[in-house]
């Protein structure tokens, strides 16, 4: 089973609820927590770990060999984004701008575009008792996170046992990066606040769910604080809402620091707890 | 020498663009011969990605000796500069083009290499 | 014409609030550009009228003429991204998969392959309920949220400024460290940093201040919830003096943010209290800041 856990916007507690549910479950049984937030990796101020193993991701861009290449310009026809370009009597490649296509070095007539693989990122793997937990992480400078996100989830799937849990800590927004990372999942749950905007942004999330005919409900954080329009909304729109994480002052004490609030604050363990069994009922988990 | 500026408009009184590789124009200075030319850049102002490379493409084929711009090119069109050996000057994001050639010429404004 | 632009790295540091404030503040002197594509909340608190709406269209997908295809499957093997299907007897492209890199249509021997232009939302100039004008987008899902709105919102509300003889934008900037909050930095006379006091929101300003570095650009920083972790907040407050940002406020853990924001105003307009006086103080302080670099 693999559940992902993602929101329209960013701060609204994704990474809260997938640290503190995954390391609530582990108590139960075996976990994987991956957090493929990879552009602001964040998972990992709240779980604390043995370290296991680090893997460097690379991706494949082309090189320019000078001894071969005639300046005959294909290259930077063929690019559509700029990532190959030739200024006077040299090719230069981009490696933040190119997408990977091969279509520069496979059509070069001289092959002087060889690719060859570039590091973009690193994928850590930490162990606490039964969570395992692994952080993917994008260089700094480095633009597309699609190709760290992939290697982490590849590397959930082939390390461990096909049946152990896996939750993934996806990125926020409505683009690539949050298409990647909850494709291929079992469920998903949306994680919003009770106000205007993050029920604007719920209904962004909302639109990309369906659109990838996925199975989601929604947890709402900090509830208390804002309106009523979110749990309506769930009602009209017949989404199941399986959680309500009460807002506290504590509680974002207790984040800033990175510690987990299902250790200390007995209200929100309760408000987990509630999350696990709907996610039972509703045949998500066993 | 000659001399590059990004610009919004075509004349010595355009102000300055601060960017580098979304500029409206690229003004160019010959000092030898005295004659000022403009450059259209709205074409590459709207590609989704890879304009700084772009409008280094574009300058370089001007060969200039400097490049008179706001905040600066960012890594990938800093790159580019490089290659062509062209002397990059910051700081001149509120000035017009001429004032901010006097002002190069006074000294006031940032070299970056 | 000075810029300001406002950012975060974070989400939900209160960022989108405090610049629909200071949007307040600067009253009908300055344009107001959100450009914070992946959560573009700011009309929520405004009241745009969307009174002139444009599509905008950005990056490219591959589509297949099925009268011309010869089923020689080229495509399909070219391609990188496994975005071209074959279907029983016929080739056609998930656009959901496609990168846009035209290799398939550069080999296809039929050139039954077109590159077609993606209309991914529209982008609009609005009157707000402070009598000015802001330029706002609304995108699709999976639209490509490159740095191309950006910089499309950005030229239209330095269009309208210019016209209408106005001496400010206000940004909302991009949240992350990618492409978008690039394009949002570029041409700013002064940067906004807005965080909190944790260690989540201190990693990712650091992350983001990297940016305004390496664009030499003057910045300033509010520490936002400043009393959830005070110790944070004091290391912000030394990063800050190291590295020349200047520190603009304070601002308390304050719960009116949200009641303000579930009444569609302003803090400025729902408060007359602490809250709103630092942010008066600031807002003074920013025009300050923004003249002197």
């Amino acid at each position: 089973m693999k559940i992902a856990i993602a929101s329209g916007k960013g701060g609204t507690g994704k990474t809260t609820l997938a640290t503190n549910l995954a390391h609530l479950l582990s108590q139960k049984f075996p976990v994987v927590l991956a957090d493929l937030d990879v552009e602001e990796p964040n998972s990992g101020f709240f779980i604390k770990g043995e370290k296991i193993q680090e893997k460097k991701v690379f991706r494949m861009i082309p090189e320019w060999d000078q001894d071969k290449c005639v300046l005959c310009g294909n290259c930077q026809r063929v690019c559509k984004f700029n990532a190959v370009i030739k200024l006077g009597e040299e090719i230069l490649v981009f490696n933040q701008l190119c997408h990977g296509c091969y279509a520069c070095s496979e059509l070069c007539p001289q092959n002087a575009l060889p690719m060859t693989s570039y590091e973009v990122g690193k994928i850590t793997e930490f162990r606490q008792n039964d969570l395992h937990f692994l952080e993917g992480r994008l260089n700094v400078g480095e633009e597309q996170a699609v190709p760290v996100i992939k290697e982490t989830i590849n590397f959930a799937e082939k390390k461990f046992a096909p049946g152990i849990l896996r939750i993934f800590d996806a990125p926020p927004g409505t683009s690539c990066p949050v298409i990647e990372a909850t494709k291929d999942v079992d469920y998903i749950i949306l994680i919003t606040e009770p106000t205007p905007f993050g029920l604007y942004d719920l209904k962004l999330a909302v639109e990309v769910m369906r659109e990838l005919k996925k199975d989601f409900g929604i947890v709402i954080n900090r509830h208390g604080i804002g309106n009523n329009d979110v749990i309506r909304y769930c009602k009209d729109e017949r989404i199941p809402l399986i959680g309500k994480i009460p807002n506290m002052k504590t509680a974002a004490e207790t984040y800033a620091k990175g510690g987990l609030l299902s250790e200390t604050i007995p209200e929100i363990r309760n408000a987990l707890e509630k999350i696990i069994d709907n996610l039972r009922t509703l045949e998500v988990l066993s | 020498m000659k001399i590059a500026f990004t610009t919004k408009g075509t004349d010595w009184d355009s102000p300055i663009d601060p960017r580098f590789g979304r500029t409206d124009y690229i003004l160019m200075y010959d000092e030898d011969k005295d004659v000022l030319t403009a450059i259209d850049n709205t074409d590459i102002s709207e590609v989704a990605h890879g304009a700084g490379p772009r409008t280094a493409q574009k300058l370089f084929e001007q060969k200039p000796d400097v490049l008179i711009t706001g905040n600066g090119p960012g890594g990938n069109a800093a790159r580019a500069l490089q290659q062509g050996n062209i002397k990059i000057v910051t700081g001149a994001g509120t000035m017009t083009a001429k004032q901010a050639y006097d002002a190069y010429k006074d000294g006031k404004l940032k070299s970056r290499k | 014409m000075k810029e300001i632009v406002i950012i975060s790295g974070k989400g939900g540091t209160g960022k989108t609030s405090i610049t629909a404030a200071f949007a307040m503040l600067a009253g009908n002197n300055a344009v107001i550009a959100d450009c914070d594509v992946d959560a573009a909340d700011m009309h929520l608190l405004l009241e745009p009228d969307f009174s002139h709406a444009e599509d905008f269209y950005s990056g490219f997908k591959a589509v297949i003429d099925q009268q011309k295809c010869t089923k020689c499957g080229k495509c399909k093997q070219v391609c990188r991204f496994d975005a071209v299907q074959k279907n029983d007897d016929s080739y056609t492209v998930t656009p959901m998969d496609c990168e846009g890199c035209a290799y398939c249509a550069e080999v296809c021997p039929a050139a039954a392959i077109q590159m077609v232009e993606q209309n991914v939302g529209k982008w609009y100039i609005s009157k707000i309920k402070s009598q000015t004008e802001m330029v706002h987008a609304k995108l699709g899902i999976g639209a490509d949220n490159s740095g191309k709105l950006v910089a499309k919102v950005k030229k239209e509300a330095k269009n309208v400024a210019l016209q209408t003889g106005k001496d400010l934008i206000l940004v909302d900037g991009s949240p992350g460290i990618g492409c978008p909050v690039v394009s949002s930095l570029s041409g700013a006379d002064y940067v906004i940093l807005v965080t909190e006091p944790t260690l989540s929101g201190f990693h990712d300003m650091k992350r983001v201040f990297e940016l305004i570095q390496n664009f030499h650009l003057s910045s300033g920083c509010i520490i936002n919830k400043y009393d959830v972790n005070v110790e944070i907040a004091e290391k912000i407050h030394d990063f800050c003096e190291t590295n020349s940002v200047d520190h603009i406020a304070n601002i308390p853990y304050d719960e009116t943010f949200t009641a303000a924001m579930t009444e569609g105003k302003t803090i400025i307009e729902f408060d007359d209290g602490n809250l709103t006086n630092i942010l008066k103080d600031s807002w003074k302080k920013i025009l300050l800041l923004t003249d002197s670099h």
